[in-house]
């Protein structure tokens, strides 16, 4: 070969060529044509047989495409490969769906007046520019900040217990957490309501409802921050301590801030968790329409009581409003977790 | 190292090292190993001529501390007895190595010496640790002191990752809570001392974990110097990183000597032979780790006093 063929320009040798991929082009168009022609055929009918005809027929072809061309052991590799794929769209297809519903059913109808208005001189049924979800907005801000604030330092705390002091209690209180985690939500609320409310004698109120998702919040957080603490390196301790400093200053000056973006995770995960959870706040916010600015007494909303008490009452205006509060708190949601991410990213070396 | 691969301008860096320890120390220098180094020609294999070209600084310790002791060391690990009688003295301002196999204990023994070994929660000891005439595990003795004035160096580089270059240096000084007046010639000393002033001084604010391993392994010597230790003890600090990286070190070593007391562990002959003063040879038998043999690492390397260690240096095992 002579020095001029050779080419010096970035290459993908690895890359199927055309021709080489004439095949599986050839075996997905027969897939989807074999399927409607047995869909067409067969007593199979509707989305779910198409579906189905659809999976079998593209498992058996790859399969076959792939022992034909070259041996069985490619032909096993097709077809986990497919079923990989296939597995993938059965977790993206709902939640696609469940998304698009919600922004098709909630945008459109929306307004300003819903930030700047409560429900306490309108009727559900009113029409959609009347009235608005203002109160449950600052319910729900008041509770979760309120959880927030509660749970994360009890959560990361905790998990501190368990993974750099290795109490004597460890083990206890991981199963413990453990064990908090699995507590179905109503048991929380009837938790707070027991206790708080009938036992010690307060009324319906925010700092009630913040109570109840704190006991739901603090086992995501010290669960998820344990897993992230035990991710640091041990050599990254001891050299803290080499350097003549105390357990704590170790922790706090060295473990904590490696460990920074994903205790931050931890508390996002912990408020995912909490943030629509509707039967504990039945029993401790009591539920509102009116906006109530103090969250330490009165009747409170939130989004999970907005949608819930809409979608009750059933009118049809009613129901948007509840598609409205899903649509609303979904966008707050992703707002805040992405300033969480931006602010919380680790600025070191790349994880 | 120059001196295995081109014997005239090895012998004559041997012989001016030779001359500068002496300025530094104020000892004597060691006739013998310059006559050594400079008028026999080194062959590239034998460490006993490495062991030889370097001008020891041997002897009595330099003004001022009594140093590090080790007296009757014994380790045991839940019931394993891994450690048995080791005594060994690091005199002030000298480069002790201790070599031997894997598993005999030298990182065990290091870790004794500064009080990490307390932290795995199966540990026991017995014997004692003198510094400076103070048993270092007397009831009520500061800790967090003592491993102030016992500096360490890990086998894998361990820059703290959330902090800049600066930082890393400097975070000694906040972990102890120490506060000093002037943090930036600090900084710049201590870098200059391990070596990577010049390659990190236009990047002082990058993060640790932007350097090459060998820039972050100096750079964990420069913050274990940051903090002014007596002893610095190192557990296989070139372990992880190629030769060139692995030089530089080598030549941080060199020259910290002249001020602190370094103790290394290392599994390469030649370097301990090319950094060392003093040598300790560790074996374990199956059963607890043992010092097998400890002396001048020129006598270590051309006449040891036992077979094993001959064995050892020697390549025959091990």
């Amino acid at each position: 070969m002579s020095q001029t063929m050779i080419i010096n320009t970035p290459q993908k040798p690895w890359k199927l060529t055309p021709k080489q991929l004439l095949p599986d082009l050839l075996g997905a168009i027969f897939t989807v044509a074999a399927t409607f022609a047995i869909v067409a055929i067969s007593p199979l009918k509707g989305k779910l047989g198409f579906a189905l005809t659809l999976i079998t027929m593209s498992i058996l072809v790859s399969t076959a495409v792939s022992w034909i061309r070259q041996d069985r052991k490619a032909a096993m590799n097709s077809t986990t490969t497919v079923l990989v794929y296939i597995a993938a769209a059965f977790v993206i297809i709902p939640l696609t769906s469940v998304l698009y519903e919600i922004v098709r059913l909630g945008a459109p109808s929306l307004s300003f007046n819903m930030f700047t208005n409560d429900m306490s001189q309108t009727a559900s049924e009113a029409p959609l520019t009347e009235g608005g979800l203002l109160h449950a907005v600052v319910g729900t801000a008041y509770i979760v900040t309120f959880a927030t604030l509660l749970s994360t330092p009890i959560g990361i705390l905790t998990a501190l217990y368990i993974v750099e002091v290795k109490g004597r209690f460890a083990g206890l209180v991981r199963f413990f957490v453990q064990a908090m985690s699995g507590v179905p939500s109503i048991v929380a609320g009837l938790f707070i309501f027991a206790v708080w409310m009938i036992q010690l004698g307060n009324s319906y109120s925010g700092l009630a409802g913040g109570l109840a998702l704190t006991v739901l919040m603090i086992p995501t957080v010290a669960r998820t921050s344990e897993e992230v603490l035990k991710l640091i390196p041990a050599d990254l301790r001891e050299a803290g301590l080499a350097l003549g400093a105390t357990q704590w200053r170790t922790v706090a000056m060295v473990v904590i801030p490696a460990a920074k973006s994903g205790l931050i995770t931890a508390v996002i995960l912990g408020i995912a968790r909490v943030v629509g959870e509707t039967a504990p706040l039945l029993l401790t916010l009591g539920g509102a329409d009116a906006l109530n600015l103090n969250p330490t007494q009165g009747n409170m909303s939130a989004f999970p009581y907005y949608v819930w008490k809409n979608l009750l009452l059933g009118s049809e205006n009613a129901v948007s409003r509840a598609w409205q509060g899903v649509f609303i708190l979904m966008v707050l949601v992703l707002i805040f977790f992405a300033l969480a991410r931006y602010f919380g990213a680790a600025k070191g070396a790349p994880k | 190292m120059s001196n295995q691969t081109d014997s005239n301008s090895g012998n004559s860096r041997e012989t001016n090292r030779g001359a500068n320890m002496s300025k530094v120390t104020g000892k004597p220098v060691d006739k013998a190993a310059i006559r050594g180094a400079s008028s026999s020609p080194v062959s590239s294999h034998s460490l006993a001529d490495v062991a030889n070209a370097r001008a020891s600084k041997l002897g009595a310790p330099t003004t001022g501390s009594t140093g590090l002791e080790a007296k009757n060391i014994h380790a045991w690990f839940g019931k394993k007895h891994v450690l048995e009688d080791i005594s060994m003295d690091f005199f002030s301002g000298t480069v002790t190595a201790l070599i031997g196999p894997s598993g005999c204990g030298k990182s065990t023994f290091i870790r004794i010496l500064n009080r990490m070994h307390e932290f795995i929660p199966t540990a026991a000891l017995a014997g004692q640790v003198i510094l400076d005439g103070k048993d270092v595990y007397e009831p009520g003795v500061d800790v967090t002191k003592i491993r102030l004035r016992v500096g360490m160096v890990f086998q894998k580089p361990n820059p703290f990752p959330s902090m800049t270059i600066k930082e890393n240096v400097l975070s000694g000084l906040r972990l102890a809570q120490i506060k000093i007046e002037n943090e930036a010639e600090l900084l710049e000393s201590c870098l200059r001392r391990a070596g990577l002033w010049d390659e990190v001084k236009d990047r002082l604010d990058e993060y640790g974990g932007a350097l090459s391993g060998g820039q972050q392994q100096r750079l964990c010597i420069a913050r274990s110097l940051a903090v002014n230790p007596q002893v610095l003890l190192m557990d296989e600090p070139c372990s992880a990183l190629d030769p060139g990286s692995t030089l530089r070190i080598e030549e941080t070593i060199r020259e910290l000597s002249a001020s602190i007391s370094i103790v290394i562990v290392t599994h390469n002959m030649q370097q301990a032979a090319r950094v060392s003063d003093y040598t300790g040879f560790f074996l374990s038998d199956g059963g607890p780790g043992r010092l097998i043999e400890s002396a001048t690492t020129t006598e270590i390397f051309t006449n040891p006093k036992q077979k094993r260690t001959e064995d050892y240096v020697s390549g025959r095992f091990g």
